[in-house]
């Protein structure tokens, strides 16, 4: 790891002293090193340091908790005394915001980024997980806890009913599709999160309306670690993590569960046929599906200068495995970045190319609600030879009951989902960009930036049914399938940017234009096991989609700053989407924003305790375009029917055509933000802030809502109708409390209140606000919703009937309080239900803190959500006794939870089942010793134990409180996991 | 680059309006989708995708299966099991104007008409420029597609009354569409009837699941059986005029096999005049056969060809029409082999279960109805077999109906029939039911209590019954009560205005010319 420098150099000795710049005093164990060299030295207790240097050469002078500071050796200044900046939380970095970059005490906008100082640690395989909790206003809800499952983000909640609610990413430069490809489960995964350097996210319009037609949701930047000015420096980190369940539903054991069917037969009129289909078995299913589950990562990045052009190239490796057995997933990715630079800097050439190869093995996660369900009385074998000896339900009316036909309604057996489904996939993914920013000669301040790239990504999988299955009997032609995908994005910008400084006044003004290009297509195939005397396999199938649509803008921002205090930025964005007609097809998006430094005004100069204290002001209108998979809503389009959707004529089966449901006038969705913010720092930044007030208002929503009968080829239409209302608060507060030589401590807190509100679902004129229509789908019978959306009530608000309780506080089956007083069945009248709150919390809290003692490291993060509300569907739909048995002649068990209510059927919609899962999650501890030269002079490093997952403190009655969209089915739980890691540089 | 934004579809599935019609056969298949539509949900089979209509389950949204559960579950001949939303208000006769099963059979009902306005415009346009048989055809197609229109309307006007009114003439978009009476819509479905009658295909002469003339004079022969109810006014006598010609005319005969016709091989059947076809391989649907199959067969009840779902099965209020009662079935011989009336096809184990519905929620309370079943009138499984699916066709409209209709106008005191003819026709129907003609009925039994009862023997489960009760002023009220009617055990009196049901509150909502039907809050 030597790259040799200039030869026959003057050596000359160099001395100084190492100081604190907030206390002034000596800071012993600095590491100084000849940059690109393996040689350096420590400080001593007094902060002196000697070293022997070439001239010309670079000491770099670094401390954990200091930013690094860098010297040039000269013959006539030998003596070099240096004052070590401890790194703070951001202060003056430049950010990166869309088109360009500025410094964050200019930035007028709501703006958050993240380092990769701050980011959460522990085995993370996702960028989102990085920033899980660590930005008041943004919620990340992990889908489950399946190896690489994605993540649901939002920022500010959402300001779309039925479009996206995702915010835009953007990384490197290139705006990403969120739209993933076959066989991916999660679209963010393409990139490595240990290459990322930080994270910015922009929130507010002002921010966010450079970006116009995506941002109504917000903005993630993400930027990637870099080259640096030495020589070639290696980094490794890896680890290796043990993921292991939480907690089980509390079901009934074998020996409960016999005496639990002779209790409902003898006293509660059970069907006696069902103490004959009682097994003499004692099988923990749950406890047969799961597993203690070993993962590794490994990292290796290069970076440094090579023949000047910084550069950096690094590789991955990321086995996951999953703790429900069999699933996983293998994960390999590259990424290389070289910022050449040409004509002595007035060319600068970014070159961002990174690759990623996936392989999920998704396991069967049928088995995790059919281990909640199956009866435990039933051992997993039994000495059948249909079913591969697994256990299977016969039909009652078959006289073989261990080969018979199965009960297709009935549960499967939990071992033989595991062992029976084969369902993996192959992702193949590339992202690259280059972009060129020049320094035009003729005129000082101006640069011309072209930035082209492409992310393509390839999928590819296969889920089969082995024919022993016993539900491979329901749809035999879908037990072998097949399926790939293609993605393609392409972008192209250009944009000129000029900065002039005139007296007291400074002009920052941007004008570009964009294209971006989206391509998606894919095929799958199925067929049965057995083939036809005819040589084609039975009831053989395919399907295939192509679609593609297109994004033009042109775009405008003008900062401009008086005296270095008040701060203006004017934006506007001309946005096309192929997604409209031609004449709704542009939109124009405005934004404004002042920004006032206030400690830098005069009246401030003797306030020394306070280091910063500005306000800003914001307003921006967005769009939305992205509804989801309707790339051509505006045109009649004709759609084929696949085979299996044919209509008979004669002998013959036709293929049919259906006109699809389009309306020619849809038009973009706008978001209009005001934004109020204050940020804040005192006693030198020890304690640093920000508080924003938001209010933002979304109108002609691109919704799909009910329409007059009648009117169109279905009875939903996507078309723009109804608005919405987000206001909330967000505060972030960062407090040094300890700033001592050998002693750090940083805490953190944010927190975040969004209230959302429908004001309007319909396009009609009249008083009558409408009733809305239902969402929020569960399990149990066929189409039943527990949400609605309804004119005044926030979206997604649960819609249930109030339970009636007895005197003991034990509810009444079937019992609701008559809220029209209309009598009769209250069950049978919707207008008896009531609004009940919503899945998304109240106020969110973040909290972390980190602790440093000499080389010791101590950090935690966790988050704390009040009042989001989780409707309990396992309970709902199987802690009732009637589930117990069913008449085909299958038992099931059920969750001891029955005991809460004593239900014997189905109340799907009793208020007993939404409960307050407010909770708090520790989501890291981390400890860390970092060390110095060990055994050569370059090698340094840090382990890592921590604790993902740690422990959550929670009322709810199911098994993990953090439920995304709020209705609690049998997701794939969430590990903790314990990990080991270690970061060496050399 | 702003051509860009010119996007056409580049999905080989997918065509646009202007380039999907580039030849003859792609009429015909958009003439499939008319009918299509009464069987199958959406553009995938199998499982689902790409749903006609939305806010539902597509096995539920289905329009035979809604069609069939709002016509038998509020009488006395089902009852369900399931907690499918709010599918038991059905039988209790609580249903409200919110509830989704409502909604999206009025949905259907309005995506089929819609669908045909399609249909009758783009044939009308090449009409314009096509020639010989293409020019045939084309006529045929849309006579036929206006046929499907009027079904439909027909069903609005039995099932709600007074609804949105559109054809043709409308464009698609958003508008509010306008209000008729249950009148007036009766008297356009009665004048499209005859209009496009004769342009329909002669008796017999068109291919199997496609409709001929004889379908458009059942549909008349039902407006006018039922006019008193649609419109306050007796037509008796327009009902034989059109019966007399479906009996005499029409070229179908009576199914020497009474159970054919509930099989997989009933497109073999002489007696279907318009059936909605079903294949397990090719019209795959968890809603229409699939569900009246799956779902009526669950316990101990014998193989039928598909699954056992559990849900649907008859009350003894109905097997008691029959004249049997519980101690006719044993465990030995749960399906009653010594019946003499073959058309009785039940299913009832007194050892596991039980003759009085004490839970609704349990299918074993009740008795089994094996009636529809995915195997062939010989026994022999479905040649076509794919898990759950049937390819059962539904008899829609069939000449045994037509004999019945005929007694009834006749009883009625509608003129061109004879009570001679009517009892030759009933007697007809109780020979191929008893296999002898030791159970014909003379003159003085031949009463409108007789019919009612005959039509459920004959026609159970074949989603009549709602119809023919509110004709007979039984299915609300006190005058006849059954299980569960009104929600408790012993059936009580409910309300009349149930007769009609309500205007969904989605469609209230989205098209102020609409008013609730009486009775109904909202």
């Amino acid at each position: 790891c030597l790259i040799p420098l200039g030869v026959s150099a003057q050596q000359v000795n160099v001395t100084g002293r190492v100081t604190d710049s907030t206390n002034g005093e000596p800071v012993p164990g600095v590491t100084i090193v000849i940059a690109g060299t393996p040689t350096g030295t420590i400080t001593s207790i007094d902060g002196t340091y000697s070293i022997n240097a070439n001239v010309g050469d670079i000491l770099q002078f670094s401390f954990i908790g200091y930013d690094t500071e860098r010297r040039n050796v000269s013959a006539d200044a030998t003596v070099v005394n240096v004052v070590m900046q401890p790194s703070v939380f951001g202060v003056d970095e430049v950010v990166v915001i869309g088109y360009g970059q500025i410094r964050k005490s200019d930035a007028t906008g709501s703006v958050n980024v993240i380092g990769a100082d701050d980011f959460n640690r522990g085995p993370i395989t996702t960028p989102q997980g990085l920033i899980t909790g660590r930005i008041p206003g943004v919620m990340v809800t992990q889908g489950s806890g399946a190896p690489g499952s994605g993540s649901t983000i939002r920022i500010r909640g959402g300001s779309s009913l039925s479009a996206s609610n995702d915010p835009l990413i953007v990384i490197d430069g290139f705006p990403v599709d969120n739209s993933g490809v076959e066989g991916l489960a999660n679209p963010l995964s393409t990139i490595n999160p240990n290459d990322i350097e930080s994270m910015t996210v922009l929130k507010d319009a002002s921010a966010t309306a450079i970006y116009g037609s995506r941002a109504s949701n917000g903005v993630i930047i993400i930027t990637t670690k870099r080259g640096t000015q030495d020589g070639l420096n290696i980094n490794y980190t890896g680890n290796v993590s043990v993921g292991r369940l939480v907690k089980y539903h509390d079901v009934f054991d074998g020996n409960e569960f016999r005496d639990l069917i002779a209790d409902r037969v003898a006293n509660h009129g059970m069907d006696p046929v069902a103490l004959t289909r009682l097994g003499q078995a004692n099988t923990d299913w749950q406890d047969e599906i799961y597993r203690t589950a070993v993962s590794t990562d490994h990292n290796v990045s290069f970076y440094g200068r090579y023949n000047d052009i910084p550069f950096r190239a690094s590789i991955g490796h990321t086995i996951e495995n999953g703790i429900l057995k069999e699933s996983s997933l293998s994960r390999t990715t590259l990424a290389v970045t070289a910022n050449p630079s040409f004509f002595d800097d007035q060319l600068r050439v970014t070159i961002n190319l990174k690759g990623m190869d996936i392989h999920n093995n998704f396991s069967n996660q049928d088995a995790i609600s059919s281990a909640f369900q199956f009866d435990p009385s039933q051992p997993i074998r039994n000495d059948n030879t249909r079913y591969g000896g697994y256990f299977t339900w016969i039909e009652l009316a078959q006289a073989d009951q261990l080969n018979g036909n199965p009960i297709n309604i009935a549960t499967h057996n939990p071992m033989a989902r595991l062992a029976y489904r084969d369902d993996q996939s192959d992702v193949q993914s590339a992202i690259g960009n280059i972009q060129f920013d020049y320094a035009v000669p003729f005129l000082e301040g101006l640069r011309a930036n072209l930035n082209m790239g492409m992310e393509v990504s390839e999928g590819e999988g296969n889920n089969n049914t082995d024919p022993r299955a016993s539900w491979s009997l329901r749809e035999p032609s879908f037990n072998v399938q097949s399926y790939r995908g293609t993605r393609k994005n392409q972008l192209l910008d250009f944009y000129l940017n000029y900065v002039t400084e005139v007296g007291d006044h400074r002009f920052d003004a941007t004008a570009g234009y964009g294209w971006q290009y989206f391509y998606r297509s894919g095929s799958s195939r199925n067929r049965s096991w057995e083939m036809g005397d005819d040589g084609e396999y039975i009831g053989a199938g395919s399907r295939a989609y192509k679609n593609e649509n297109y994004l033009v803008s042109f775009f405008g921002r003008l900062n401009y700053a008086f005296m270095d205090r008040y701060l203006v930025t004017a934006t506007l964005r001309n946005d096309g989407s192929s997604r409209f007609g031609k004449d709704n097809r542009w939109g124009l998006f405005p934004a404004f924003a002042f920004a006032w430094k206030i400690n830098e005004e005069s009246f401030l100069e003797n306030a020394d305790s306070l280091s910063e204290l500005k306000m800003r002001f914001g307003y921006g209108v967005t769009g939305q375009q992205d509804i989801g998979t309707n790339y051509y809503p505006y045109i009649p389009i004709y759609r084929e029917s696949e085979q299996g959707a044919y209509y008979r004529f004669g002998d013959t089966y036709y293929s049919t055509l259906r006109p699809n449901p389009y309306d020619a006038n849809l038009k973009w969705e706008e978001t209009t933000t005001y934004n109020l913010g204050l940020d804040f720092g005192f006693l030198n930044n020890r304690i640093q802030g920000s508080v924003d007030v938001y209010h933002r208002e979304t109108v002609d929503l691109i919704s799909n809502v009910p329409i007059a009968a009648g009117t169109n080829f279905s009875n939903y239409l996507t078309t723009n109708v109804g608005s919405l209302e987000n206001q909330g608060i967000e505060i972030d507060l960062n407090y040094r409390a300890i700033s001592r030589l050998d002693l750090r401590w940083s805490i953190g807190a944010n927190f975040s209140a969004n209230r959302n509100e429908i004001t309007s679902l319909s396009n009609l004129d009249t008083e009558d606000a409408g009733v809305g229509y239902p969402l929020g789908g569960i399990s149990g019978g066929t189409g039943n919703t527990v949400m609605w959306n309804r004119v005044g009530q926030a979206a997604n608000t649960f819609f249930l009937f109030q339970q009636v309780y007895d005197t003991n506080g034990m509810p009444i089956e079937g019992l609701y309080v008559d809220k029209t007083g209309e009598g009769g069945n209250v069950a049978g009248n919707n207008d008896n239900k009531y609004f009940m709150g919503t899945p998304t919390p109240d106020f969110l809290i973040g909290i972390s803190s980190d602790l440093k003692y000499r080389n010791w490291d101590f950090s935690f993060a966790g988050r704390l959500s009040i009042g989001n509300e989780v409707y309990n569907n396992n309970w709902s739909d199987r802690a009732i006794y009637q589930e117990l048995y069913n008449q085909s002649g299958y038992l099931s068990n059920i969750p001891k939870a029955v005991q809460r209510t004593n239900f014997t059927n189905a109340q799907y919609w009793s208020s007993v089942y939404l409960e307050d899962a407010s909770f708090f999650r520790m989501d890291h501890i981390t400890l860390g010793y970092s060390f110095e030269r060990l055994l050569t002079e370059r090698l340094s490093g840090r382990v890592t134990a921590s604790v993902q997952n740690a422990f959550v403190i929670t009322d709810y009655s199911g098994l993990d409180p953090e439920v995304s969209g709020g209705i609690d089915n049998n997701i794939y739980p969430r590990p903790r996991t314990f990990m080991l890691g270690v970061n060496v540089n050399f | 680059c702003i051509n860009d934004l010119d996007v056409e579809p580049i999905d080989p599935n997918e065509a646009t309006a202007t380039n999907v019609f580039s030849d003859e056969l792609s009429y015909k298949r958009a003439l499939a989708r008319v009918y299509a539509t009464y069987a199958i949900s959406g553009q995938r089979g199998g499982g689902g995708g790409l749903p006609d209509i939305e806010g539902i389950d597509e096995g539920f949204g289905n329009y035979l299966r809604l069609y069939w559960n709002l016509q038998q579950l509020p009488t006395d001949e089902t009852v369900m099991a399931w907690d499918d939303a709010s599918i038991k208000d059905f039988h209790w006769h609580t249903w409200s104007p919110n509830d989704v099963f409502i909604g999206a059979m009025y949905s259907r009902i309005f995506y089929a008409i819609t669908l045909a306005n399609e249909f009758i415009r783009t044939s009308e346009d090449a009409m314009g420029s096509a020639t010989g048989d293409f020019l045939e055809d084309l006529r045929l197609y849309q006579a036929e597609s206006r046929f499907l229109r009027a079904f439909s309307y027909w069903h609005a006007i039995d099932m709600f009354g007074n609804v949105s009114f559109v054809t043709d003439e409308d464009p698609i978009g958003a508008f509010f569409p306008q209000r008729i009476t249950r009148a007036d819509l009766f008297d356009y479905v009665e004048q499209e009837l005859i209009d496009l009658e004769g342009d329909l295909a002669a008796p017999g002469t068109n291919e199997y699941a496609r409709v001929d003339r004889v379908a458009a004079w059942m549909l008349l022969s039902k407006l006018y059986l039922n006019a008193e109810v649609y419109i306050g006014e007796a037509k008796y006598t327009e009902a034989l005029t059109y019966l007399n010609k479906v009996i005499n005319e029409g070229g179908y005969s009576i199914d020497p096999n009474y159970i054919r016709m509930f099989r997989v091989d009933n497109d073999q059947s002489p007696e279907i005049i318009f059936p909605i076809s079903f294949n397990a391989q090719n019209t795959q649907q968890y809603g229409g056969m699939t569900f009246i199959t799956n779902a009526s067969r669950g316990g101990n009840m014998l193989p039928n060809g598909v699954g056992a779902w559990g849900g649907i099965r008859a009350i003894k209020e109905l097997v008691e029409i029959f004249g049997f009662n519980e101690s006719d079935f044993t465990t030995e011989d749960p399906v009653f082999n010594a019946r003499e009336d073959h058309r009785a096809q039940f299913f009832f184990d007194p050892e596991s279960w039980s003759w009085e519905v004490e839970n609704v929620g349990l299918f074993t309370h009740g008795i089994g109805v094996y009636k529809f079943t995915n195997l062939r009138s010989d026994g022999e499984p479905d040649p076509m077999a794919e898990g759950d699916f049937a390819s059962t066709d539904f008899p829609m409209f069939r000449l045994g109906d037509a004999y019945l209709m005929y007694a009834e106008a006749v009883l009625r005191g509608g003129q061109g029939g004879s009570r001679a003819i009517a009892l030759q026709l009933v007697n007809e129907l109780r020979d191929r039911a008893f296999g002898n003609t030791n159970h014909r009925i003379t003159d003085s039994e031949l009463t409108l209590d007789f019919i009612l009862d005959e039509r459920a023997r004959e026609l159970y489960w074949e989603a009549h019954r709602r119809t023919d009760l509110i004709r007979f002023g039984k299915l609300t009220g006190g005058d006849y009560i059954w299980t569960w009617k009104g929600n408790v055990p012993e059936g009580r009196s409910t309300g009349a205005f149930r007769d009609l049901y309500p205007i969904p509150v989605n469609d209230l909502d989205t098209n102020p010319n609409l008013i609730q039907n009486t009775g109904y809050s909202n």
